[in-house]
Protein backbone atom coordinates (compact mmCIF):
# COMPACT_ATOMS: atom_id res chain seq x y z
CA UNK A 1 0.00 0.00 0.00
CA UNK A 2 0.78 3.79 -0.81
CA UNK A 3 1.81 5.60 2.20
CA UNK A 4 -0.91 8.27 3.27
CA UNK A 5 -1.18 10.38 6.33
CA UNK A 6 -4.70 9.66 8.58
CA UNK A 7 -6.71 11.99 9.98
CA UNK A 8 -9.42 11.15 13.06
CA UNK A 9 -11.37 14.24 13.30
CA UNK A 10 -13.79 14.26 16.38
CA UNK A 11 -15.86 16.24 14.89
CA UNK A 12 -17.90 16.64 11.63
CA UNK A 13 -17.22 20.24 11.26
CA UNK A 14 -13.67 19.00 11.13
CA UNK A 15 -14.00 16.22 8.48
CA UNK A 16 -15.64 18.67 6.30
CA UNK A 17 -12.76 21.29 6.50
CA UNK A 18 -10.12 18.35 5.86
CA UNK A 19 -11.98 17.30 2.95
CA UNK A 20 -12.46 20.92 1.61
CA UNK A 21 -8.58 21.65 2.37
CA UNK A 22 -7.09 18.82 0.81
CA UNK A 23 -10.01 18.22 -2.35
CA UNK A 24 -9.64 14.75 -4.44
CA UNK A 25 -6.31 14.08 -2.23
CA UNK A 26 -8.23 12.96 0.52
CA UNK A 27 -10.65 10.36 0.99
CA UNK A 28 -12.77 9.59 4.19
CA UNK A 29 -13.05 6.12 5.64
CA UNK A 30 -15.66 4.25 7.00
CA UNK A 31 -15.74 0.46 7.43
CA UNK A 32 -13.09 -0.03 5.12
CA UNK A 33 -13.87 -3.02 3.40
CA UNK A 34 -14.18 -2.03 -0.04
CA UNK A 35 -11.83 1.25 0.65
CA UNK A 36 -8.62 -0.90 1.88
CA UNK A 37 -8.50 -3.08 -0.93
CA UNK A 38 -8.63 -0.60 -3.34
CA UNK A 39 -5.63 1.32 -1.35
CA UNK A 40 -4.20 -1.36 -1.64
CA UNK A 41 -4.40 -2.50 -5.18
CA UNK A 42 -3.39 1.61 -5.96
CA UNK A 43 -6.74 2.03 -7.63
CA UNK A 44 -7.32 4.62 -4.62
CA UNK A 45 -4.26 6.62 -4.66
CA UNK A 46 -5.67 9.31 -1.57
CA UNK A 47 -2.48 11.42 0.49
CA UNK A 48 -4.94 11.56 3.60
CA UNK A 49 -7.51 9.19 4.75
CA UNK A 50 -10.24 10.77 7.04
CA UNK A 51 -11.61 8.27 9.67
CA UNK A 52 -15.15 9.08 10.69
CA UNK A 53 -15.73 6.38 13.21
CA UNK A 54 -15.01 8.59 15.83
CA UNK A 55 -17.07 11.31 15.62
CA UNK A 56 -19.94 11.70 18.70
CA UNK A 57 -22.36 12.86 16.04
CA UNK A 58 -22.70 10.09 14.27
CA UNK A 59 -24.25 8.36 17.03
CA UNK A 60 -26.36 6.67 18.58
CA UNK A 61 -26.11 4.30 15.75
CA UNK A 62 -29.67 3.80 15.41
CA UNK A 63 -32.36 6.11 16.87
CA UNK A 64 -35.92 7.53 16.44
CA UNK A 65 -35.87 11.12 15.47
CA UNK A 66 -40.03 12.59 15.09
CA UNK A 67 -41.51 10.49 12.69
CA UNK A 68 -38.14 9.36 10.97
CA UNK A 69 -35.81 6.67 11.77
CA UNK A 70 -31.98 7.63 11.66
CA UNK A 71 -29.09 5.42 10.59
CA UNK A 72 -25.37 7.07 11.40
CA UNK A 73 -23.85 6.63 8.13
CA UNK A 74 -21.27 4.73 10.54
CA UNK A 75 -23.17 1.79 11.62
CA UNK A 76 -22.33 -1.53 10.96
CA UNK A 77 -24.47 -4.54 9.32
CA UNK A 78 -24.27 -6.56 11.77
CA UNK A 79 -25.58 -3.68 14.45
CA UNK A 80 -28.78 -2.97 11.68
CA UNK A 81 -29.51 -6.67 11.53
CA UNK A 82 -29.61 -6.98 14.77
CA UNK A 83 -31.46 -3.82 16.06
CA UNK A 84 -35.29 -4.13 17.08
CA UNK A 85 -36.30 -0.45 15.51
CA UNK A 86 -34.90 -2.11 12.26
CA UNK A 87 -36.52 -5.25 12.27
CA UNK A 88 -39.67 -4.03 13.76
CA UNK A 89 -40.70 -1.34 11.00
CA UNK A 90 -38.07 -2.32 7.82
CA UNK A 91 -37.64 -5.89 7.89
CA UNK A 92 -36.52 -5.95 4.47
CA UNK A 93 -33.46 -3.59 5.73
CA UNK A 94 -32.76 -6.03 8.09
CA UNK A 95 -32.86 -8.85 5.89
CA UNK A 96 -30.36 -7.26 3.56
CA UNK A 97 -27.67 -6.03 5.96
CA UNK A 98 -27.89 -10.14 7.77
CA UNK A 99 -26.20 -11.05 4.18
CA UNK A 100 -24.27 -8.26 3.21
CA UNK A 101 -20.50 -10.41 3.29
CA UNK A 102 -19.72 -12.32 5.83
CA UNK A 103 -20.03 -12.28 9.90
CA UNK A 104 -15.95 -10.31 9.66
CA UNK A 105 -17.42 -8.21 6.97
CA UNK A 106 -20.68 -7.21 8.42
CA UNK A 107 -18.84 -5.80 11.58
CA UNK A 108 -16.83 -3.64 9.69
CA UNK A 109 -18.93 -2.93 6.22
CA UNK A 110 -21.22 0.36 7.32
CA UNK A 111 -24.25 1.51 6.15
CA UNK A 112 -23.14 4.94 4.51
CA UNK A 113 -19.92 2.97 3.26
CA UNK A 114 -22.72 0.34 1.00
CA UNK A 115 -24.13 3.25 -0.34
CA UNK A 116 -21.66 5.98 -0.93
CA UNK A 117 -19.56 2.58 -2.89
CA UNK A 118 -22.38 2.90 -5.53
CA UNK A 119 -21.81 -0.84 -6.14
CA UNK A 120 -24.65 -1.90 -8.45
CA UNK A 121 -24.95 -5.14 -6.50
CA UNK A 122 -25.29 -3.41 -2.31
CA UNK A 123 -27.84 -5.28 -0.78
CA UNK A 124 -29.01 -2.83 1.13
CA UNK A 125 -29.82 -0.16 -1.89
CA UNK A 126 -33.06 -1.95 -2.99
CA UNK A 127 -34.71 -2.41 0.44
CA UNK A 128 -34.16 1.57 1.16
CA UNK A 129 -35.67 2.29 -2.13
CA UNK A 130 -38.65 0.94 -0.82
CA UNK A 131 -38.95 2.79 2.21
CA UNK A 132 -38.34 5.98 0.56
CA UNK A 133 -34.90 6.74 2.21
CA UNK A 134 -33.30 9.30 2.46
CA UNK A 135 -29.55 10.66 2.08
CA UNK A 136 -28.05 13.03 4.61
CA UNK A 137 -24.83 15.18 3.81
CA UNK A 138 -23.11 17.88 5.21
CA UNK A 139 -20.40 19.67 3.11
CA UNK A 140 -18.91 23.15 3.46
CA UNK A 141 -22.75 24.35 2.47
CA UNK A 142 -24.10 23.07 5.33
CA UNK A 143 -26.79 19.92 5.44
CA UNK A 144 -28.74 18.94 2.51
CA UNK A 145 -31.15 15.82 2.28
CA UNK A 146 -31.89 13.72 -0.79
CA UNK A 147 -33.44 10.86 -1.50
CA UNK A 148 -31.61 7.66 -1.80
CA UNK A 149 -32.87 7.21 -5.54
CA UNK A 150 -31.87 10.90 -6.80
CA UNK A 151 -27.83 9.10 -5.07
CA UNK A 152 -27.13 6.72 -7.13
CA UNK A 153 -26.02 7.49 -10.60
CA UNK A 154 -23.60 4.29 -11.61
CA UNK A 155 -21.66 1.78 -10.79
CA UNK A 156 -18.97 3.47 -7.95
CA UNK A 157 -20.70 7.12 -9.16
CA UNK A 158 -23.10 9.03 -6.69
CA UNK A 159 -24.57 13.03 -6.86
CA UNK A 160 -22.56 13.74 -3.55
CA UNK A 161 -20.90 16.54 -4.35
CA UNK A 162 -16.70 17.46 -4.21
CA UNK A 163 -16.53 18.04 -0.16
CA UNK A 164 -19.52 16.78 0.97
CA UNK A 165 -19.65 13.57 3.11
CA UNK A 166 -23.23 10.99 4.01
CA UNK A 167 -23.67 11.56 7.85
CA UNK A 168 -26.80 9.37 8.00
CA UNK A 169 -29.64 8.04 6.08
CA UNK A 170 -33.28 8.26 6.94
CA UNK A 171 -36.39 6.53 6.53
CA UNK A 172 -39.92 7.69 7.45
CA UNK A 173 -41.67 5.72 9.93
CA UNK A 174 -44.39 3.81 8.62
CA UNK A 175 -47.98 4.74 9.01
CA UNK A 176 -49.68 2.10 7.29
CA UNK A 177 -49.59 -1.32 7.66
CA UNK A 178 -46.79 -2.30 5.52
CA UNK A 179 -45.42 -6.41 4.75
CA UNK A 180 -41.70 -6.20 3.42
CA UNK A 181 -39.03 -9.01 2.20
CA UNK A 182 -35.55 -8.75 0.60
CA UNK A 183 -34.61 -11.71 -1.49
CA UNK A 184 -31.43 -12.22 -3.47
CA UNK A 185 -29.71 -14.98 -5.53
CA UNK A 186 -26.29 -15.85 -5.65
CA UNK A 187 -24.02 -18.76 -6.82
CA UNK A 188 -23.07 -19.80 -3.85
CA UNK A 189 -24.60 -19.79 -0.54
CA UNK A 190 -22.64 -17.76 2.11
CA UNK A 191 -20.67 -14.98 1.60
CA UNK A 192 -21.32 -13.66 -2.27
CA UNK A 193 -22.31 -11.38 -4.20
CA UNK A 194 -25.34 -11.45 -5.57
CA UNK A 195 -26.35 -12.00 -8.88
CA UNK A 196 -29.85 -10.14 -8.10
CA UNK A 197 -30.78 -8.61 -5.28
CA UNK A 198 -34.27 -7.12 -4.49
CA UNK A 199 -36.77 -5.53 -2.01
CA UNK A 200 -40.15 -5.94 -2.06
CA UNK A 201 -43.23 -4.04 0.54
CA UNK A 202 -46.57 -3.68 -0.09
CA UNK A 203 -48.76 -1.70 2.51
CA UNK A 204 -52.58 -1.75 3.58
CA UNK A 205 -53.54 1.02 0.99
CA UNK A 206 -52.66 -1.57 -1.67
CA UNK A 207 -49.03 -0.02 -3.11
CA UNK A 208 -46.71 -1.92 -4.06
CA UNK A 209 -43.07 -0.85 -4.01
CA UNK A 210 -40.18 -3.02 -5.68
CA UNK A 211 -36.47 -2.03 -6.21
CA UNK A 212 -34.09 -4.36 -7.30
CA UNK A 213 -30.19 -3.71 -7.74
CA UNK A 214 -26.80 -6.21 -9.81
CA UNK A 215 -29.05 -6.01 -13.33
CA UNK A 216 -27.81 -2.50 -14.42
CA UNK A 217 -25.44 0.31 -13.83
CA UNK A 218 -27.85 0.79 -10.60
CA UNK A 219 -30.35 -0.04 -8.33
CA UNK A 220 -33.97 0.94 -9.99
CA UNK A 221 -37.08 1.37 -7.80
CA UNK A 222 -41.24 1.02 -9.32
CA UNK A 223 -44.56 1.32 -7.79
CA UNK A 224 -47.70 0.23 -8.78
CA UNK A 225 -50.25 1.85 -7.33
CA UNK A 226 -52.95 0.13 -8.62
CA UNK A 227 -53.45 -2.24 -6.14
CA UNK A 228 -52.84 -4.89 -8.24
CA UNK A 229 -49.66 -6.29 -7.47
CA UNK A 230 -50.73 -6.51 -3.98
CA UNK A 231 -54.34 -8.00 -4.79
CA UNK A 232 -53.63 -11.77 -4.09
CA UNK A 233 -56.89 -12.75 -6.15
CA UNK A 234 -55.44 -10.68 -9.37
CA UNK A 235 -55.34 -12.45 -12.69
CA UNK A 236 -52.17 -13.73 -13.60
CA UNK A 237 -51.46 -11.59 -16.41
CA UNK A 238 -52.71 -8.50 -15.17
CA UNK A 239 -49.60 -8.84 -12.59
CA UNK A 240 -46.87 -9.83 -15.40
CA UNK A 241 -48.04 -7.01 -17.58
CA UNK A 242 -46.84 -4.40 -14.10
CA UNK A 243 -44.02 -6.47 -13.61
CA UNK A 244 -42.76 -6.55 -16.72
CA UNK A 245 -43.25 -2.95 -17.20
CA UNK A 246 -41.25 -2.68 -13.57
CA UNK A 247 -38.47 -4.71 -14.92
CA UNK A 248 -37.95 -2.72 -18.20
CA UNK A 249 -35.36 -0.74 -15.73
CA UNK A 250 -33.06 -3.99 -15.87
CA UNK A 251 -30.18 -3.81 -18.15
CA UNK A 252 -27.62 -6.42 -17.24
CA UNK A 253 -24.27 -6.18 -18.36
CA UNK A 254 -22.97 -9.06 -20.85
CA UNK A 255 -19.58 -8.43 -19.21
CA UNK A 256 -20.39 -9.91 -15.45
CA UNK A 257 -18.57 -12.77 -14.41
CA UNK A 258 -21.28 -13.72 -11.77
CA UNK A 259 -23.84 -14.53 -13.93
CA UNK A 260 -25.46 -14.00 -17.69
CA UNK A 261 -28.23 -11.39 -18.61
CA UNK A 262 -30.43 -13.55 -19.27
CA UNK A 263 -30.41 -15.38 -16.21
CA UNK A 264 -30.78 -12.11 -14.31
CA UNK A 265 -33.19 -11.82 -16.20
CA UNK A 266 -35.24 -14.70 -15.60
CA UNK A 267 -34.09 -15.06 -12.07
CA UNK A 268 -35.85 -11.13 -11.65
CA UNK A 269 -39.22 -12.53 -12.54
CA UNK A 270 -38.76 -15.45 -10.24
CA UNK A 271 -37.90 -13.76 -7.08
CA UNK A 272 -40.27 -10.74 -7.88
CA UNK A 273 -42.94 -13.26 -7.78
CA UNK A 274 -42.05 -14.84 -4.61
CA UNK A 275 -40.81 -11.68 -2.92
CA UNK A 276 -43.84 -10.28 -3.54
CA UNK A 277 -45.78 -13.11 -1.59
CA UNK A 278 -44.03 -13.09 1.15
CA UNK A 279 -44.21 -9.57 1.31
CA UNK A 280 -48.18 -9.98 0.98
CA UNK A 281 -48.15 -12.73 3.59
CA UNK A 282 -46.19 -10.88 5.86
CA UNK A 283 -48.54 -7.98 5.98
CA UNK A 284 -51.62 -10.38 6.48
CA UNK A 285 -49.64 -11.39 9.23
CA UNK A 286 -49.32 -7.93 10.47
CA UNK A 287 -45.63 -6.58 10.13
CA UNK A 288 -46.78 -3.55 11.81
CA UNK A 289 -49.81 -2.39 13.84
CA UNK A 290 -48.94 1.43 14.36
CA UNK B 1 2.41 15.05 6.42
CA UNK B 2 2.61 12.68 9.02
CA UNK B 3 2.23 9.31 8.45
CA UNK B 4 3.44 7.57 11.31
CA UNK B 5 1.23 7.07 14.28
CA UNK B 6 1.58 6.09 17.86
CA UNK B 7 -1.08 3.63 19.09
CA UNK B 8 -2.05 1.90 21.93
CA UNK B 9 -3.86 -1.55 21.93
CA UNK B 10 -4.34 -4.66 24.12
CA UNK B 11 -3.26 -7.63 22.32
CA UNK B 12 -4.41 -11.08 24.16
CA UNK B 13 -4.47 -9.46 27.27
CA UNK B 14 -0.99 -7.70 26.82
CA UNK B 15 -0.88 -3.78 26.82
CA UNK B 16 1.23 -2.23 23.49
CA UNK B 17 2.33 0.85 22.61
CA UNK B 18 3.64 1.00 18.91
CA UNK B 19 4.28 3.87 16.58
CA UNK B 20 2.69 2.70 13.05
CA UNK B 21 2.53 4.08 9.31
CA UNK B 22 -1.41 4.91 8.44
CA UNK B 23 -1.07 2.33 5.76
CA UNK B 24 0.24 -0.53 7.72
CA UNK B 25 -2.93 -3.08 8.32
CA UNK B 26 -3.03 -4.46 11.91
CA UNK B 27 -2.63 -7.85 9.89
CA UNK B 28 0.86 -6.42 9.59
CA UNK B 29 1.58 -4.56 12.42
CA UNK B 30 0.41 -7.93 14.58
CA UNK B 31 2.44 -9.87 12.06
CA UNK B 32 5.65 -7.61 11.50
CA UNK B 33 5.69 -6.09 14.69
CA UNK B 34 4.67 -8.20 17.28
CA UNK B 35 5.28 -11.54 15.54
CA UNK B 36 1.94 -13.06 16.39
CA UNK B 37 2.23 -14.82 13.13
CA UNK B 38 -0.54 -17.58 14.15
CA UNK B 39 -2.72 -14.73 11.54
CA UNK B 40 -2.47 -15.42 8.16
CA UNK B 41 -1.93 -13.15 5.17
CA UNK B 42 -3.92 -14.84 2.08
CA UNK B 43 -6.38 -12.81 0.12
CA UNK B 44 -6.19 -9.57 1.23
CA UNK B 45 -9.84 -8.40 -0.32
CA UNK B 46 -11.88 -10.27 2.87
CA UNK B 47 -12.71 -13.16 1.09
CA UNK B 48 -10.59 -16.16 2.74
CA UNK B 49 -11.03 -15.07 6.29
CA UNK B 50 -6.87 -16.39 7.64
CA UNK B 51 -6.41 -12.75 9.00
CA UNK B 52 -9.23 -12.91 11.26
CA UNK B 53 -8.88 -11.48 14.80
CA UNK B 54 -11.26 -10.26 17.87
CA UNK B 55 -11.37 -6.48 17.62
CA UNK B 56 -13.29 -5.09 20.45
CA UNK B 57 -14.96 -8.24 20.72
CA UNK B 58 -15.93 -8.45 17.14
CA UNK B 59 -14.45 -11.10 14.72
CA UNK B 60 -12.59 -8.58 11.43
CA UNK B 61 -10.07 -9.57 8.48
CA UNK B 62 -7.13 -7.90 9.90
CA UNK B 63 -6.31 -6.95 6.49
CA UNK B 64 -8.78 -4.93 6.05
CA UNK B 65 -8.40 -2.72 9.24
CA UNK B 66 -5.56 -0.18 9.30
CA UNK B 67 -3.70 -0.53 12.05
CA UNK B 68 -4.15 2.74 13.33
CA UNK B 69 -7.81 2.34 13.38
CA UNK B 70 -7.25 -0.22 16.31
CA UNK B 71 -5.63 2.19 18.59
CA UNK B 72 -7.76 1.96 22.02
CA UNK B 73 -8.78 -1.52 21.06
CA UNK B 74 -8.89 -4.69 22.49
CA UNK B 75 -7.55 -7.31 19.92
CA UNK B 76 -7.60 -11.00 20.36
CA UNK B 77 -5.28 -13.31 18.20
CA UNK B 78 -5.55 -17.74 17.84
CA UNK B 79 -2.63 -17.46 19.95
CA UNK B 80 -4.64 -15.83 22.85
CA UNK B 81 -7.24 -18.85 23.23
CA UNK B 82 -4.87 -21.17 24.56
CA UNK B 83 -5.05 -21.24 28.40
CA UNK B 84 -2.14 -21.93 30.24
CA UNK B 85 -0.63 -23.20 27.14
CA UNK B 86 -3.16 -25.75 26.72
CA UNK B 87 -5.32 -25.37 23.20
CA UNK B 88 -8.49 -24.63 24.39
CA UNK B 89 -11.43 -27.48 24.03
CA UNK B 90 -12.39 -26.04 20.48
CA UNK B 91 -9.10 -26.12 18.84
CA UNK B 92 -8.62 -29.83 20.71
CA UNK B 93 -12.17 -30.69 18.91
CA UNK B 94 -10.31 -29.72 15.50
CA UNK B 95 -7.30 -31.90 15.96
CA UNK B 96 -9.83 -34.73 17.31
CA UNK B 97 -12.23 -34.52 13.98
CA UNK B 98 -9.38 -34.37 11.71
CA UNK B 99 -10.23 -30.67 11.03
CA UNK B 100 -6.70 -30.05 9.78
CA UNK B 101 -4.76 -30.67 6.36
CA UNK B 102 -2.70 -28.49 5.57
CA UNK B 103 -3.55 -26.29 8.35
CA UNK B 104 -3.24 -22.58 6.73
CA UNK B 105 -6.85 -21.51 7.37
CA UNK B 106 -7.22 -22.63 10.45
CA UNK B 107 -6.07 -20.12 12.55
CA UNK B 108 -8.47 -18.17 11.29
CA UNK B 109 -11.33 -20.89 11.14
CA UNK B 110 -11.06 -21.55 14.70
CA UNK B 111 -11.15 -17.61 15.98
CA UNK B 112 -14.75 -17.58 13.78
CA UNK B 113 -15.53 -20.71 15.56
CA UNK B 114 -14.67 -19.69 18.89
CA UNK B 115 -17.07 -16.21 18.23
CA UNK B 116 -19.77 -18.01 16.58
CA UNK B 117 -19.72 -20.04 19.83
CA UNK B 118 -19.35 -16.94 22.43
CA UNK B 119 -22.45 -15.38 20.32
CA UNK B 120 -24.83 -19.18 20.41
CA UNK B 121 -23.35 -21.42 22.44
CA UNK B 122 -26.17 -24.49 20.49
CA UNK B 123 -25.95 -23.48 16.97
CA UNK B 124 -27.64 -25.70 14.70
CA UNK B 125 -25.60 -26.97 11.38
CA UNK B 126 -26.86 -23.85 8.99
CA UNK B 127 -25.97 -21.36 11.56
CA UNK B 128 -22.18 -22.95 11.73
CA UNK B 129 -21.92 -22.48 8.41
CA UNK B 130 -23.18 -19.12 8.26
CA UNK B 131 -21.10 -18.24 10.93
CA UNK B 132 -18.00 -19.67 9.21
CA UNK B 133 -18.79 -18.66 5.26
CA UNK B 134 -16.76 -15.81 6.00
CA UNK B 135 -13.57 -18.60 6.13
CA UNK B 136 -12.57 -20.60 3.02
CA UNK B 137 -10.85 -24.15 3.15
CA UNK B 138 -8.82 -25.47 -0.12
CA UNK B 139 -8.06 -28.13 1.33
CA UNK B 140 -12.09 -28.39 1.93
CA UNK B 141 -12.42 -30.09 5.31
CA UNK B 142 -15.05 -27.91 6.01
CA UNK B 143 -17.55 -31.26 6.91
CA UNK B 144 -14.36 -31.83 9.79
CA UNK B 145 -14.65 -27.94 10.78
CA UNK B 146 -18.45 -28.07 10.86
CA UNK B 147 -17.70 -31.40 13.12
CA UNK B 148 -15.23 -29.94 15.42
CA UNK B 149 -17.50 -27.28 16.52
CA UNK B 150 -20.67 -28.87 16.87
CA UNK B 151 -18.80 -31.34 18.77
CA UNK B 152 -17.65 -28.36 20.86
CA UNK B 153 -20.75 -27.30 21.34
CA UNK B 154 -22.44 -30.87 22.55
CA UNK B 155 -19.83 -30.83 24.66
CA UNK B 156 -20.13 -27.50 26.82
CA UNK B 157 -23.74 -28.60 26.95
CA UNK B 158 -23.20 -31.42 28.97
Amino acid sequence: MHTFAYARPATLAEAVALLEEHGPAARVLAGGTDMIIRLRDGTLRPELVIDLKRIPELRPAIRVEGDRLVIGATTVMTDIAASELVRRDFEALAEAAAVVGSVQIRNRATLGGNLCNASPAADTAPSLLVYGADVVAIGPGGTRRLPLDAFFVRSGVTTLAPGELVTAIELPLPTLRRGSVHVRRTRRRGHDLASVTMAVAVDQAGTTRLAYGSVGPRPVVRVDATGVLADAAAPADARTAIFEEMFAGASPSPRSMRASPEYRLAMLRVLGRRALATAIQRLAQGERRP
Amino acid sequence: MITTVPIRMTVNGRARVLEVPAHHTLLDVLRDELQLTGTKECCLVGECGACTVSLDGRIVDSCLVLAVEADGAEVATVEGLTVDGRLSPLQEAFLEKGAVQCGFCIPGQVMAAHDLLGRNPHPTLAEVQEGLAGNLCRCACYQQITDAVMATAEEAGR
